[in-house]
């Protein structure tokens, strides 16, 4: 699964949960604390996100900034069988 | 108690989002949940994929959005209340090659305005208006639109919206798609990551056709007011799904095959 | 163009002309009787030589789109009649307050209301004491003849754009039809055009937005804008008073009338001089700023002032408090769309002297 995080301007955030709403992994949250503005502001609780940037999309106050892992240039996983015995072991090999 | 952000641990994540830089630095005004923010996100967006930030000028209503100004990082006029297409009009024929846009909410467009919004389509000026319907006058504390839905309780149709007293809502974006001089009309929403995709495409063809001079652009998105509705945000999006839809229906009204 | 020339021309058509060599870029109308052949001329010989010229659907859409146009940083006009200025008075209020530059042409006709289309001084109040909401002044000439008709094109252009404020110009139902000479200055619109960096022509990277509006929620902002727009006021005042005097050198009773009036009070006086009554006029040019300094003088040395207007007595209030009581005050005017003869002013005039012959026998 692709790996991706959130960061939330927490200032800004107005505790809306149209992003809570959007998020099809379930991993956000309001947070019990509230920020200077008397909001309680979204939080990120798991650690599942997958950078689809929904929650940015329906954000009105645009707080939320996403990120997602990059592809790894070239790196192709190789699975190799080694030996041909009891015991197999299988080995990948991670070519440039 | 003072709120700490917490870092992001970024090891091999690089930004696949940020708000646009056609955003200014000023928080928005709006009440927690209004379109009004996901609309002038995406329109900042568009114009700033599109490269136009230095030769867009935008339009600026009466209405919740009167301050639209403060948020959008681009030479704007504040217009009169209802007059947005009639400013927009004229800056566009005196500067046929820049972008220009009005961006008017309900009252603005459908009732004070209404005849500029017709006469402004009708002679087919090559601008993009933006509609936000929420049904509803925000700004003012919450009173009936033409767009208000029967039934439907405002501070002036105590008791819901009837025939008799205040007439059928008024389906301006229907009246404005048959206009000849009309290119394209598409009726949009904001209430789930699909329907902002939507809009940017529809608000990113706009300004292409704008480029090719094919006519009137009119976008209405289909909004909310969480304070006038007296509902969360989550609620009134759901009750904008279950009332506002089935009368103002998400779609392209007009485009070209 | 810089040719001139001397032509026969209708009062609407020769403002028309001098808006073109004025090098006004955009005009946004609306037919009104009298003054439709404004937006007929433009439409033909002005969108042929160049100008942006678009009916709108209403008084309302045109100013508003003057404004859009101004702020855009265009020389621009409109004109209307008294009722179509009654609708433009939200958005002249908008673009003073805005600082825009523009030319409102006001050829006014008898009312209130739908009225007559026969000419009236009737909107003088509403041009000068404001007839849109809040504290703002229009600069306002009064032209008298066809000739004025076109050189206050030029003069309003350059005053709208050296002060940021709208200018009106105020004429009236017969200046607009009437035929004189006319004969255009020379006047290149390049010499007389400023740089206008506060316009929204699409904000390059070198600057930040720039926003026209006349909101300013900040009671504190607010009254900074209106003491500055006050302060500009002021300027205008010590600057642009213009008014014409006739024969007021010796005269014991003075007459004080503008445009068309002013023509018909001229006539009067020349009668009143050649029956040995000491008569002179004073024509007001500027409407606002008012001469009340030069009224005020005179008032010094007359016995007795009228004031003749084609309505129920509006700038009268105006010379009462320039005079500030040194001499009566009285007033002669017709409404509703009447001329008043050169021969009704003579016995207004008489009446006003007879008057002062009584008081001053009385005083012995």
């Amino acid at each position: 699964m692709v790996k991706g995080t959130v960061s939330f301007d927490i200032e800004t955030c107005k505790g809306c949960e149209l992003c809570i709403e959007a998020c099809p992994q379930e991993s956000l949250q309001l947070s019990p604390q509230i920020n200077t503005q008397g909001y309680h502001y979204a939080v990120l609780v798991q650690d599942n996100c997958t950078g689809c940037i929904n929650c940015a999309l329906v954000c009105p106050d645009a707080v939320i900034t996403v990120y997602r892992e990059t592809k790894k240039k070239g790196k192709v996983p190789v699975a190799t069988i080694s030996n041909v015995s009891e015991d197999i072991t299988v080995t990948i090999d991670e070519r440039k | 108690m003072e709120a700490q952000s917490k870092q992001p641990d970024l090891n091999g994540l690089e930004c696949v989002y940020e708000a646009p830089g056609t955003l200014t630095d000023t928080p928005l005004h709006y009440c927690p949940g209004c379109g009004h923010g996901v609309v002038h996100r995406v329109l900042m967006e568009a114009i700033q994929e599109l490269n136009i930030q230095e030769s867009t000028i935008g339009v600026a209503p009466v209405g919740c959005s009167v301050f639209a100004y403060h948020y959008m990082d681009i030479d704007m006029q504040e217009a009169a209340h209802g007059r947005a297409s009639a400013v927009a009009t004229a800056i566009k024929r005196i500067l046929p090659d820049r972008y220009v846009f009005s961006y008017q909410g309900d009252g603005d467009l459908a009732a004070i305005g209404t005849a500029e919004t017709i006469h402004t389509a009708n002679r087919g000026e090559n601008i993009l208006v933006v509609f936000i319907n929420n049904a509803i006058y925000g700004m003012t504390g919450g009173q009936m639109a033409p767009t208000t839905l029967l039934g439907m309780e405002t501070t002036t149709s105590p008791g819901g919206r009837t025939i008799e007293t205040a007439g059928y809502p008024l389906k301006i974006t229907d009246l404005v798609a048959t206009l000849p001089g009309v290119y394209y009309v598409s009726r949009n929403s904001v209430h789930s990551a699909g329907a902002v995709r939507h809009l940017k495409k529809a608000i990113l063809k706009s300004f292409q056709f704008q480029k090719e001079k094919k006519g009137t652009c009119f976008i209405e998105v289909v909004s909310n007011c969480p304070s006038g509705w007296k509902m969360t945000p989550l609620e009134a999006n759901k009750w904008m799904e279950e009332h506002m839809f089935p009368l103002y229906p998400p779609g392209e009204i007009k485009a070209p095959k | 163009m810089t040719v001139s020339d001397v032509r026969l021309m209708k009062g609407n058509e020769a403002l028309a002309e001098a808006a073109i060599r004025a090098g006004c870029q955009a005009y946004f109308g609306y037919p009104i009787t009298p003054q439709s052949e404004i937006l007929e001329y433009l439409a033909d010989e002005g969108r042929t030589r160049g100008m942006i010229v678009l009916q709108a659907e209403s008084e309302v859409a045109s100013i508003n789109m003057v404004y859009g146009a101004a702020g855009a940083g265009a020389r621009v006009m409109t004109s209307s009649s008294s009722p179509g200025i009654s609708l433009m008075q939200e958005g002249i209020s908008y673009i003073a307050s805005a600082e825009l530059p523009c030319l409102i042409v006001n050829v006014n006709r008898g009312g209130p209301g739908l009225g007559t289309i026969q000419p009236s001084q009737g909107d003088y109040f509403q041009s000068v004491k404001g007839g849109g909401h809040g504290d703002y002044r229009l600069i306002v000439l009064a032209p008298s003849s066809v000739q004025e008709m076109a050189d206050f094109v030029f003069d309003a252009f350059d005053l709208a754009d050296r002060y940021r404020n709208p200018v009106l110009i105020l004429a009236d139902g017969a200046l607009g039809q009437m035929m004189e000479k006319v004969h255009f200055r020379e006047y290149d619109p390049k010499d007389h055009t400023p740089t206008k960096p506060w316009a929204t022509t699409g904000k390059p990277k070198t600057r930040e937005r720039n926003i026209i509006t006349s909101l300013h929620i900040q009671p504190e902002k607010m009254e900074q804008i209106n003491l500055h727009l006050q302060e500009k006021y002021r300027a205008v005042n010590a600057r642009e008073v213009r008014s014409e005097s006739f024969q007021t050198e010796d005269a014991e009773f003075l007459i004080v009338a503008y445009g068309l009036a002013a023509r018909i009070a001229q006539g009067a006086m020349e009668h009143l001089r050649s029956e040995g009554v000491r008569a002179g006029l004073l024509r007001p040019i500027t409407l606002y700023p008012y001469p009340t300094e030069t009224i005020a003088r005179l008032a010094e040395q007359v016995r007795g002032v009228l004031v003749v207007e084609m309505n129920a007595g509006q700038m009268v209030e105006d010379v009462r408090l320039a005079v500030e009581g040194r001499v009566p005050v009285k007033f002669y005017g017709r409404m509703g769309g009447i001329i008043p003869s050169p021969d009704e002013v003579v016995c207004a005039v008489q009446e006003m002297v007879k008057e002062d012959l009584a008081h001053h026998a009385e005083a012995y």
